[in-house]
C-alpha cells in the first residue's frame, strides 16, 4: 500500500479561493497534474473535461476579481459519477448502450454544484448502471483502488471514491442504492454519505432503483462531506419524492461532540449472528470505534434490529424489479446505440442484448421475473412488507438511541476477481442495504486498518433527516482516527 | 342522436333470432390541459413533429415525472359528472415495449384509480350504464408506418413523433351494460357532452381527443352469462362505433352457430372494408408487470377539495335537460336542444312568456345554431306569441325567425315589412268555398269516402296554400274542412 | 405460473423472462443464469419465516401525498432547438421523427 500525500481539503480550497489567496485555475492545474500522473493507472474517470474545467475555473477567478462570491465550493475540483446527467458532456452509466450519449440537460444536483462554484473535472467510472460492488462491471474496464492497485475500489461508485482517494478531485459525488457510496468509501479510506432519501433531488440521476437511489458526496474529511452534502441538498419541484421541509444545516454542528449521545451497536451486523463473512479486523475496528465514542462521552451499548437480516433478500427483489422497468427505455429508438433488426422488436432485442453487460441482464431478468404475473405477491409484494418491518425495527431502536453503529462493509478492499459469484458479491452490501430500504441516512467514516493494512470503514446510521447527528458522530470518529 | 330506443329489440333486430349483444366501452378522453400529465411540455394538437416535447416526456435517462394538478382536477370533474366516487389513487407502471412509448412503460392507474363506481343515464334509451372506473394515464406518441400501402403489415419502416406522448388521458370503463349499437352511440355522445360541459376536453373524435374501444360479445337473449369478448380498437367516429359493434356481434353469432367459438383478442376496425381484423399478435406481452410507480406519490383528494370541485361544476347535460323539462319541454326535444347548446336561450324565451312547445319546435327544427346566441329572448317570445295568436302562420313564423337572427329586428317589424298577416277565418272560409265549388268531384269523395279523406285533405290544403301564397294557417284549414264535411 | 416462491426456476422460464425483457440469451448464458437466478430467488424463501399478513407494504421511504405541479409550460420545453438536439442524439431519424424498423416484418 502506497501512502498517499496529504490532500488539500475542499473546505480549505474554497476558503482560499474566496479570499483570493489562491486562484481556482491554480487549484485546478494542481489536480489535473495528479490526474496526468496517475489516471492512466487508476482509471477513475470515463471522461476528463480539462478544457471545460479550465474555462470554468477562469470564470470563477473572474467572479472573485469583480468582487462576486462564486459560492461555498468556489474553485473546488469535483468529480461526478457518470450516471449524473451533464449538458453536452457524455453520460454513459459505464454501459455500451449509452456510450457517447450527451444529455441535453443538467441534473438538479449538477446545477446546484455549479451554483456553489464547483469546478467539474470529469465523469467517473461505475459498475454498469450502478449495479455492483467493485466497479468490475463497467463496460469500460475496472477502476483500481489507489491504496492498493491489485484491489477493487468497491462499487458501484468506485470511480468517484478513487478520484477523491487519489487526489484527482477534492470532492466527488456518487449514488447509493444499496451501499454504492458507503462501501467504496470504506474500501478507499474516504468519507461517504448516503443522505436521507428525498433530501438530494434525483432529477438527472439515471435511475437504477427509484425508491432506493440517493446522491451523496465522497470526501477526504468529514467537514468536506458536510459541505458537499449541503451544496446538493434541498427541495426540488422536479422530483416528486423530494422532501419539501427545510433541512437543518450540518456544518455548524461538526464540533458539537457526542457527550451524552446514545449510540447503539447493531448486534446483527457484528458478525456473530446469522449474517456471516465479517472479517475479524473489521469487527475489531468497529468495536474500537464504539469505544472511542464512549471515551468521548457517548453512552454506547448493543441493540438488536432483528429484521436487518432480511434486508439483502428484500433488496434483491425490490431493486431489480424497479430496475427492470427503469432500464426498459434503452431500446435503441431515441438515444444511445442501436443494433438493427428486421422489425422493431428484433431491433429492441438486438440492441439490449448487445448493449447490456451480464450483471445488468441478470438483474433485469430477476426483476422481470419477480414482477411477472403470479409472482408479484410472493416476491415484490412480500419484499415491500419486509421493508416495513425494517423501518419499524429501526423506529424501535431509535426510541432508545440517537444513532446506530455497524461496519460499513464486512471486508476491506478485495483483489480483482475475488468475488465472481453474484451471491458472494451481493453479501458485501449486507450492512448498507437496510438504510436504503428504510430511506434513512448513513455515513461511512474510515477507522483504522484491517487485513493487509487496508482501511476499515465504520458506518453510522441515523433516523430520517438525522444528518446533523450523523455528522457529529462522524467528526468525533475522524478525530479519534488520527 | 337518434330517436330509436328499445334496446332489446334493437339488438334482436340486428342479430339472428335468439341472440343479444353484450357491450362494454372504454373511452379515452384527452384532457384540455396546457401541459402534459407528467411533463411540462405543451399539450396541443397539430404541431410540427417532435415540437411539443421536453426531456421528461421523451423519457430521457434521469428525468422524473411530476403530476399536473390541472389534469387531476379535470379528471375529478369527469369522475363527478359520471357519478363516481373520487378517491385516493396511485399511479402504476404498465410495462411493455412499444416504440411510441418513450419509457417502454405507460404510467397509468391499476388497482387504485381516481374515480370508481359511477353511472350514466341515457336520456333517450332510458337505460343506466354503470361506470366501473375512470382512471388517469398518459397517452402514447404516434407511429406512422411508411411503406407501399401505409398499413402496419407491410410497412418498410416507421417514424415516431412524441408530441402526443404524455398527454393526459382519462379512461372511462363501463360494465358490460350496453345492449346495442344505438345505445353505445348514445352513451358515447352523452359522455362526450359531459366532458365538454365540465371543460375537461374538447371531445373532438376527429382529432383523437375522444377515442373508443369496444368490448363486444354475444349471448342467448335473456341469459346473464358473459361469453368470450373481443376488444375492437380504432373506432374513430360515432358511425364506426355502431358499424363495428354490429359487425363484430354478427361475427360472434356466426361462429357460435357454425359450432365454433370466438377467441379473446384485440381486433382492429377497418372502416373502408367495413369489418374487424385480428390485431398484431403480442405473445406474452399481456404480462404488464404493474407496480406502483416509485417516482410518484399517491394523490389523496381531500373531502374539502372534492366539495369545492363539485360546487364549481358547470351544469351537466342531464341537469340542463331536466331544467328544460321542468319548464315544459318534452324529453326528446330537451335532449336535442341541449345537444344543440340552445338550452339557455330556450329557457329565457319560455321565461319571457313563450309557449314551451312552440319554442322547442323552433329551437329544434327552425333555428340555426350559428347566430342564435344574438337573439333577444323577449323578441323570440313575442314571435311565439304572435304565432300562437294566429297573427303568423307557422311558415311565416319560421321565416321571421330566420330574419330576426340575421338583422336583429323585432318580429312585428319583420312581419309588417313582408305584409304577413294571418288571414281571418271569414276570408279563409270564402277562399275554401271557392275551391270546393271548383272541385266538386274531389269534395264529393272527401265527404263520402273516409278512406280517401286523408289524401284529399292534403289536396284541399295545398290548393288553399296555393291560393293564399302560403299565408293560410294549415291547422285552421283542416278545422274548416272537417266542419264543412260534417255539416 | 404458480404463486409460490418455493417454485424452482427452470431454463424455459428464464428464456421466457428474457423474452419479456427483450433480451436474447445464448445457450451458455441460459446455463449460467438459470442456477444464479435460482440461488438468488431461493433466498426469498427466508421471508416465509416472517408473519407479514398484517404488515403494509412500503412503496416510499418518506411518505408524501399530493405532490403536483402547476399546469404551466416550462421554459426548457419544446421548440426546434431541443428537438434538433434530441434528434441529433438518436440512432436514426427522418423528417424530424425517430426512424425505426417496421412493427412487423421478417417473421
Amino acid at each position: 500500500m502506497s501512502k498517499p500525500a496529504p490532500k488539500p481539503t475542499a473546505t480549505d480550497i474554497a476558503a482560499q479561493v474566496r479570499s483570493g489567496e489562491r486562484t481556482a485555475v491554480e487549484v485546478l492545474e494542481e489536480h489535473l497534474a495528479v490526474v496526468a500522473d496517475r489516471e492512466s493507472e487508476i482509471h477513475a474517470f470515463n471522461v476528463v473535461i480539462a478544457d471545460e474545467a479550465r474555462e470554468r475555473a477562469s470564470a470563477i477567478d473572474a467572479q472573485i476579481a469583480s468582487g462576486e462570491d462564486p459560492g461555498p465550493l468556489a474553485g473546488v475540483p469535483v468529480a461526478l459519477k457518470d450516471n449524473m446527467c451533464t449538458t453536452g458532456i457524455p453520460t454513459t452509466c459505464s454501459s455500451k448502450i449509452l456510450d457517447g450519449w450527451k444529455p441535453p440537460y443538467n441534473g438538479t444536483a449538477v446545477d446546484k454544484l455549479y451554483e456553489a462554484g464547483a469546478v467539474v473535472v470529469g465523469k467517473t467510472n461505475l459498475d454498469e448502471f450502478a449495479m455492483g460492488s467493485s466497479t468490475e462491471n463497467s463496460a469500460f474496464g475496472p477502476t483500481l483502488n489507489p491504496l492498493d492497485t491489485s484491489c477493487v475500489p468497491g462499487g458501484s461508485s468506485g470511480g468517484s471514491a478513487a478520484a477523491v482517494a487519489a487526489g484527482f478531485a477534492a470532492l466527488s459525488f456518487g449514488s447509493d442504492t444499496g451501499g454504492s457510496i458507503r462501501q467504496p468509501a470504506a474500501l478507499t479510506g474516504t468519507v461517504g454519505l448516503k443522505p436521507s432519501y428525498g433530501t438530494v433531488s434525483r432529477y438527472g440521476l439515471i435511475a437504477f432503483a427509484s425508491s432506493l437511489d440517493q446522491i451523496g458526496p465522497f470526501a477526504n474529511t468529514v467537514a468536506d462531506a458536510a459541505a458537499g452534502f449541503e451544496a446538493v441538498a434541498g427541495h426540488d419541484p422536479r422530483d416528486s419524492t423530494s422532501i419539501p421541509e427545510q433541512l437543518r444545516p450540518v456544518t455548524p454542528h461538526l464540533s458539537d461532540g457526542v457527550d451524552g449521545m446514545r449510540i447503539g451497536v447493531i448486534t446483527e451486523l457484528m458478525g456473530d449472528g446469522e449474517l456471516k463473512g465479517f472479517e475479524p479486523e473489521v469487527i475489531a475496528q468497529t468495536r474500537a470505534a464504539a469505544d472511542a465514542l464512549a471515551a468521548a462521552g457517548a453512552k454506547v451499548s448493543e441493540v438488536s434490529v432483528p429484521s436487518v437480516v432480511y434486508g439483502l433478500t428484500a433488496y434483491y427483489l425490490i431493486a431489480p424489479s424497479e430496475a427492470s422497468s427503469n432500464l426498459a427505455r434503452y431500446d435503441g429508438v431515441r438515444y444511445g446505440n442501436r443494433v438493427t433488426g428486421v422489425n422493431t422488436a428484433a431491433m429492441n432485442t438486438a440492441t439490449r442484448t448487445a448493449g447490456f453487460g451480464a450483471e445488468v441482464k441478470r438483474r433485469i431478468m430477476l426483476g422481470t421475473y419477480a414482477l411477472s404475473a403470479g409472482y408479484y405477491d410472493a416476491f415484490y409484494g412480500k419484499a415491500q412488507r419486509v421493508r416495513t418491518l425494517i423501518i419499524d425495527d429501526f423506529a424501535r431502536a431509535y426510541e432508545d438511541f440517537d444513532v446506530l453503529l455497524s461496519p460499513t462493509s464486512p471486508c476491506v478492499a478485495f483483489p480483482f476477481g475475488a468475488k465472481s459469484d453474484p451471491m458472494t458479491m451481493y453479501l458485501n452490501d449486507t450492512c448498507t442495504i437496510p438504510s436504503n430500504l428504510s430511506g434513512q441516512p448513513a455515513i461511512s467514516v474510515p477507522f483504522g486498518t484491517g487485513d493487509r493494512g487496508l482501511p476499515v470503514g465504520v458506518q453510522i446510521l441515523a433516523p430520517m433527516l438525522g444528518e446533523v447527528e450523523l455528522f457529529k458522530v462522524a467528526a468525533v470518529l475522524e478525530g479519534a482516527n488520527q | 342522436m337518434t330517436n330509436k330506443s328499445a334496446t332489446k329489440t334493437e339488438s334482436q333486430e340486428l342479430l339472428p333470432e335468439g341472440w343479444e349483444m353484450v357491450i362494454g366501452l372504454e373511452i379515452h378522453v384527452e384532457l384540455a390541459t396546457a401541459t402534459k400529465l407528467f411533463s411540462p411540455a405543451q399539450n396541443s394538437f397539430g404541431s410540427e413533429p417532435n415540437q411539443n416535447v421536453h426531456p421528461v416526456c421523451l423519457g430521457l435517462p434521469g428525468t422524473l415525472p411530476v403530476v399536473n394538478e390541472k389534469a387531476i382536477e379535470f379528471a375529478a370533474r369527469i369522475g363527478l359528472a359520471l357519478n363516481c366516487t373520487v378517491q385516493k389513487c396511485v399511479f402504476a407502471r404498465k410495462n411493455y415495449f412499444y416504440p411510441d412509448m418513450p419509457k417502454d412503460y405507460q404510467i397509468s392507474q391499476f388497482d387504485e384509480p381516481l374515480n370508481i363506481d359511477g353511472w350514466v343515464d341515457l336520456p333517450v334509451a332510458g337505460t343506466r350504464i354503470r361506470v366501473e372506473r375512470a382512471h388517469v394515464e398518459e397517452d402514447t406518441g404516434k407511429t406512422t408506418h411508411v411503406g407501399d400501402s401505409g398499413r402496419i403489415h407491410d410497412a418498410g419502416y416507421s417514424l415516431v413523433d412524441y408530441n402526443r406522448a404524455g398527454v393526459p388521458l382519462v379512461e372511462i370503463v363501463t360494465h358490460p351494460d350496453i345492449r346495442g349499437p344505438e345505445e353505445a352511440k348514445e352513451y358515447v355522445d352523452e359522455v362526450r357532452a359531459m366532458v365538454v360541459a365540465v371543460g375537461a376536453s374538447d371531445g373532438k373524435m376527429e382529432e383523437g381527443s375522444l377515442r373508443v374501444d369496444a368490448n363486444v360479445s354475444v349471448r342467448p337473449a335473456g341469459s346473464d352469462e358473459l361469453r368470450t369478448r373481443c376488444e375492437i380498437k380504432n373506432v374513430n367516429s360515432l358511425r364506426s362505433i355502431g358499424r363495428a359493434i354490429t359487425y363484430e356481434a354478427k361475427r360472434h353469432v356466426n361462429l357460435y352457430e357454425s359450432g365454433k367459438e370466438p377467441i379473446q383478442e384485440t381486433r382492429h376496425w377497418d372502416e373502408e372494408a367495413g369489418r374487424t381484423r385480428d390485431g398484431r399478435k403480442k405473445e406474452d406481452s399481456d404480462d404488464y408487470r404493474y407496480f406502483a410507480d416509485p417516482d410518484l406519490v399517491a394523490i389523496d383528494p381531500t373531502p374539502e377539495w372534492i366539495a369545492q370541485i363539485a360546487a364549481s361544476q358547470p351544469a351537466l347535460p342531464a341537469q340542463r335537460r331536466e331544467a328544460l323539462v321542468s319548464a315544459g319541454a318534452d324529453s326528446e326535444g330537451a335532449a336535442l336542444v341541449v345537444q344543440r347548446d340552445l338550452d339557455s336561450l330556450v329557457l329565457a324565451v319560455i321565461e319571457a312568456g313563450g309557449e314551451a312547445k312552440r319554442v322547442l319546435n323552433h329551437a329544434t327544427n327552425n333555428l340555426a345554431i350559428e347566430g342564435a346566441e344574438a337573439l333577444s329572448p323577449s323578441n323570440f317570445a313575442d314571435l311565439v306569441k304572435m304565432e300562437a295568436d294566429g297573427a303568423l302562420t307557422s311558415t311565416q313564423a319560421k321565416q321571421v325567425l330566420a330574419e330576426m337572427v340575421s338583422d336583429g329586428s323585432t318580429p312585428a317589424d319583420i312581419a309588417a315589412k313582408h305584409g304577413f298577416e294571418a288571414m281571418d277565418t271569414g276570408e279563409l272560409e270564402a277562399t275554401l268555398d271557392e275551391i270546393i265549388s271548383s272541385s266538386p268531384q274531389e269534395w264529393e269523395r272527401f265527404v263520402n269516402e273516409p278512406e280517401a279523406r286523408g289524401k284529399l285533405q292534403g289536396f284541399f290544403v295545398g290548393q288553399v296554400m296555393k291560393a293564399t301564397r302560403g299565408q293560410a294557417d294549415g291547422k285552421l284549414v283542416n278545422q274548416l274542412l272537417a266542419k264543412k264535411a260534417n255539416s | 405460473m404458480v404463486d409460490d416462491a418455493a417454485h424452482e426456476l427452470d431454463r424455459d422460464e428464464v428464456a421466457k423472462v428474457a423474452g419479456l425483457a427483450m433480451l436474447e440469451l445464448t445457450d451458455e448464458e441460459l446455463d449460467t443464469f438459470t442456477p444464479q437466478l435460482g440461488a438468488i430467488l431461493a433466498h426469498a424463501q427466508d421471508m416465509e419465516n416472517l408473519d407479514l399478513a398484517d404488515v403494509a407494504p412500503t412503496h416510499h421511504p418518506y411518505p408524501l401525498v399530493n405532490v403536483m405541479r402547476p399546469d404551466v409550460v416550462a421554459e426548457d420545453a419544446g421548440g426546434p432547438e431541443l428537438r434538433d438536439a434530441v434528434l441529433a442524439a438518436a440512432p436514426d431519424v427522418e423528417d424530424n421523427r425517430f426512424k425505426v424498423p417496421p412493427a412487423l416484418g421478417g417473421d
